[in-house]
């Protein structure tokens, strides 16, 4: 037994320092920033619930077993799964554990004077010795104070040191990350956003039911909506007749805010403010406009009903749905605002503006199931317990009978989609990308060096040290030697 | 007038790419033809002469070369104000017009580096990859001159474009050099440089340059991205949404980030950090393509 080792014993605190060791240093950050990189890639290939649900729909419908399992693995929701939270929560930990202290190391240095001159300067880089009568350290000293350099002065030589913006960008840098990740927890803990479809001619108001979709973060009540109407005057959109691209979308609106009314435009990169909440145009469609008579031609509905937009020239599905007709009916419908027809995929628009507008339907009799509870959407129609009744399509101005009643396209008018966003942590992110920057500059494109001079014998010597091979330091240190030489 | 504009600077593009010849060519005869052969008398077996360089004798050719190169930027570069004056807006509306002014990006970031560093040797492939692009852009790419979607109608175009397109030259550049040091180092790991590569700088300073190129460049990239960031705010309603294009650039961010940590701090250097910097130049253009062309999200103006 006499080749047993004794190994030390670490201890709970020697083993949390020595974990807290690893996780600060330099190798495992490396390690955990190349990782979040890596892990970022999924959610870019993956289609992602946040960003677009209906890919995520289809991609289970598509791939049943795989997507349980990329479910499991919070393969939709990469950048809020508990993976990548992990990896960037200890990456930031690591972080604040490595800059704080040289922070505070970096803090004293500043106000501490330059290192002592070190004892053999002919070891060091530029050194040069000067027999120039004239050379002296009163002249080097004002060297110095011109290039603004810290001094240190002892009796036979002078200890110079200039660049210390480097550290102070690095560190800054390196510290308004810390303050971006706060401004996003910030913004995603206190912050709401929500969408609204409004018809040209209605009114939002900023109250929970206006809203189609609605969510708050999770420290804030859904009571704090600040109190603002918006009412949609107009909104036109232009495109471009070759290419039938988008050109312009404007909206005329009248907007109420603190009892003040006023008019304003709403544009695609000119979102409205009130206080901390901004409201962005983001979408817009069309909303036939239909009258739905019973057999008796008494009106059981009208009004305008969004439909969505299912591609670049605005034709668009929905559904309408008449539970006051008896029996109740509904039609499931799409809406072309250009119409045209090929053989191959039936009525298709040929440019998004109501040149033609044409709404096709198919009729069905029965439960609607509005009053079952089941929440659904206001575009479809299950059409499982229904009965189909009758195929149409009708223009502006037309009706179509079928059995049990009639449908009337009066006209179609256009909805925009208002994007209601209370996002209070973007200022400090925004505060926290201006220092990166400009700390990245500096510390990219500071230099620190060191000069040094002594008095010798014969006259004097000079020495200097770059930190990170700074480059022109051998130009400043001619310029130097030929100012204390009075050369210039 | 709008079309009679596109056509000016078709014509612009299409001299540019014929002068790119020119130049590629003249920094072609220049590399073969600077090397001489040892003399016919020492020609004896077992005694390996190695060809010597001289570049007295493709003097000529070099400054063609570059004159030829300098000559075609501003081809290019009318090229591409030509086809913003055609939409009415500046050029970056799809792919075409971004991968002109990318390649224009590209050849300014060689031909300033060239000013301060000898980087002649870099020309033959700077010549050729830009023709490529530049083919590539106009044969599969191209699309009409058309106004611009309103999103993209805002200043930040400008200000996010441009800093994205510059950093991506100089990224490039970056990726060029790090290539030629990877090939080279294999090649003299097997002994001697062949005759036509002794004029390329030696390893260390190869090394130096890619990492000088994206050290210069990297804050530039941060403020591309914050840039999109402001702008996505207010054309979007969020700042930051994960969109695969934002993933990509912040992917190219951590990349270019973990390699100057590993070279500044951890002391990479050589081999290793030249693969780096190769994956984070990379990732760059698997964002410019992929997601450009294959891509789903916000960010899908290429008008393919």
């Amino acid at each position: 037994m006499t080749n047993q080792v004794e190994i030390p014993e670490l201890g709970f605190t020697g083993l949390l320092r020595f974990a807290w060791r690893q996780l600060t240093s330099m190798r495992t950050a490396l390690i955990l920033l190349m990782l979040m990189g890596v892990a970022a890639i999924p959610g870019s290939l993956i289609p992602q619930r946040m960003t677009n649900p209906m890919a995520v729909r289809d991609f289970f419908t598509n791939n049943p077993a795989l997507s349980i399992w990329y479910d499991r693995l919070s393969l939709f929701d990469v950048y809020g799964s508990p993976w990548f939270s992990a990896i960037y929560i200890l990456l930031f930990i690591s972080l604040i554990g490595c800059v704080l202290p040289r922070s505070v190391e970096h803090y004293k240095a500043m106000l501490a004077p330059p290192p002592v001159t070190p004892k053999n300067l002919n070891r060091l880089s530029f050194h040069q010795e000067i027999s120039a009568s004239t050379a002296s350290l009163e002249s080097a000293a004002i060297w110095f104070k011109q290039k603004r350099f810290r001094v240190r002065v002892e009796g036979d030589s002078i200890s110079a040191e200039k660049g210390y913006l480097r550290e102070t960008g690095n560190l800054l840098f390196h510290l308004s990350l810390i303050l971006i990740l706060i401004g996003v927890s910030f913004g995603s803990l206190f912050g709401m956003r929500g969408d609204a479809i409004v018809n040209v001619g209605e009114r939002f108001i900023n109250v929970p039911t206006t809203y189609d979709t609605l969510s708050f973060g999770k420290l804030i009540n859904a009571n704090s909506l600040p109190p603002f109407t918006v009412k949609v005057d107009r909104f036109v959109a232009l495109y471009d007749p070759k290419t039938n691209a988008p050109k312009d979308y404007t909206a005329w609106v009248t907007v109420t805010d603190s009892g003040k009314t006023s008019k304003k435009i709403l544009k695609v990169n000119e979102p409205l403010t009130f206080g901390n909440t901004r409201v962005y145009l983001q979408a817009n469609g069309y909303s036939p406009v239909v009258t739905v008579r019973d057999s008796e031609k008494k009106i059981v509905f009208q009004g305008p009903v969004p439909f969505l937009p299912q591609d670049g020239n605005l034709r668009s599905i929905g559904a309408i749905k008449v539970p006051d007709a008896k029996p109740s009916v509904g039609f499931v419908a799409s809406f072309v605002p250009t119409n045209a027809r090929t053989t191959s995929q039936g009525a298709i628009s040929i440019f998004p503006e109501l040149l033609d507008p044409k709404l096709l339907f198919s009729i069905w009799e029965g439960d609607l199931g509005l009053d079952s509870g089941v929440p659904q959407s206001v575009y479809k129609i299950d059409t499982s317990k229904l009965k189909q009744i009758g195929l149409g399509s009708v223009k502006p101005g037309e009706t179509f009978n079928y059995r049990g009643g009639s449908i009337t396209l009066e006209t179609a008018i256009p909805w925009i989609n208002l994007q209601v966003v209370d996002d209070p942590g973007k200022r400090y992110a925004l505060i926290g990308g201006i220092v990166a920057v400009l700390g990245l500059l500096s510390s990219l494109y500071g230099r620190r060096r060191r000069i040094w001079i002594r008095t010798t014998n014969s006259g004097v010597e000079v020495a200097a040290l770059a930190k990170n091979s700074a480059p022109g330091l051998e130009a400043e240190v001619n310029d130097f030697v030929k100012h204390i030489k009075g050369e210039k | 007038m709008q079309t009679t504009w596109a056509y000016i600077s078709n014509y612009f593009v299409y001299s540019a790419m014929s002068v790119f010849t020119i130049s590629f060519i003249a920094h072609a005869f220049e590399t073969a033809f600077a090397v001489r052969a040892p003399e016919s008398a020492d020609k004896t077996e077992g005694n390996l002469l190695t060809k010597t360089l001289d570049y007295k004798r493709t003097e000529r050719a070099a400054r063609i070369a570059t004159a030829m190169m300098i000559l075609a930027f501003f081809l290019l570069l009318a090229g591409v104000v030509a086809r913003g004056i055609s939409a009415k807006h500046v050029p970056w509306g799809n792919m075409y017009e971004f991968s002109i002014t990318g390649a224009l990006a590209f050849t300014g970031a060689y031909l300033v580096a060239l000013r301060k560093y000898d980087l002649r040797w870099l020309g033959l492939f700077i010549s050729i990859s830009v023709l490529l692009t530049l083919g590539t852009a106009i044969t599969l790419l191209y699309r009409n001159s058309a106004p611009l979607v309103p999103a993209l109608k805002s200043t930040w175009l400008v200000i996010h474009v441009v800093s994205a397109i510059i950093s991506g030259g100089v990224f490039l550049l970056a990726n060029v050099v790090a290539g030629a040091y990877l090939y080279l180092e294999r090649v003299e790991s097997r002994g001697e440089r062949p005759a036509w590569l002794k004029r390329v700088p030696s390893l260390e300073v190869l090394d130096q340059l890619s990492y000088r190129l994206v050290a210069f460049v990297f804050p530039l990239w941060t403020f591309a991205v914050i840039a999109g960031a402001i702008w996505a705010e207010s054309a979007w309603g969020r700042y930051w949404g994960w969109d695969p294009k934002e993933t990509w650039a912040f992917i190219t961010w951590v990349a270019y980030a973990a390699y100057l940590h590993a070279r500044v701090t951890v002391g990479w250097r050589g081999r290793r950090a030249a693969w780096l910097c190769i994956f984070a130049g990379s990732t760059f253009l698997f964002n410019y393509v992929y997601v450009n062309v294959w891509g789903t999200g916000k960010h899908t103006y290429s008008g393919l």
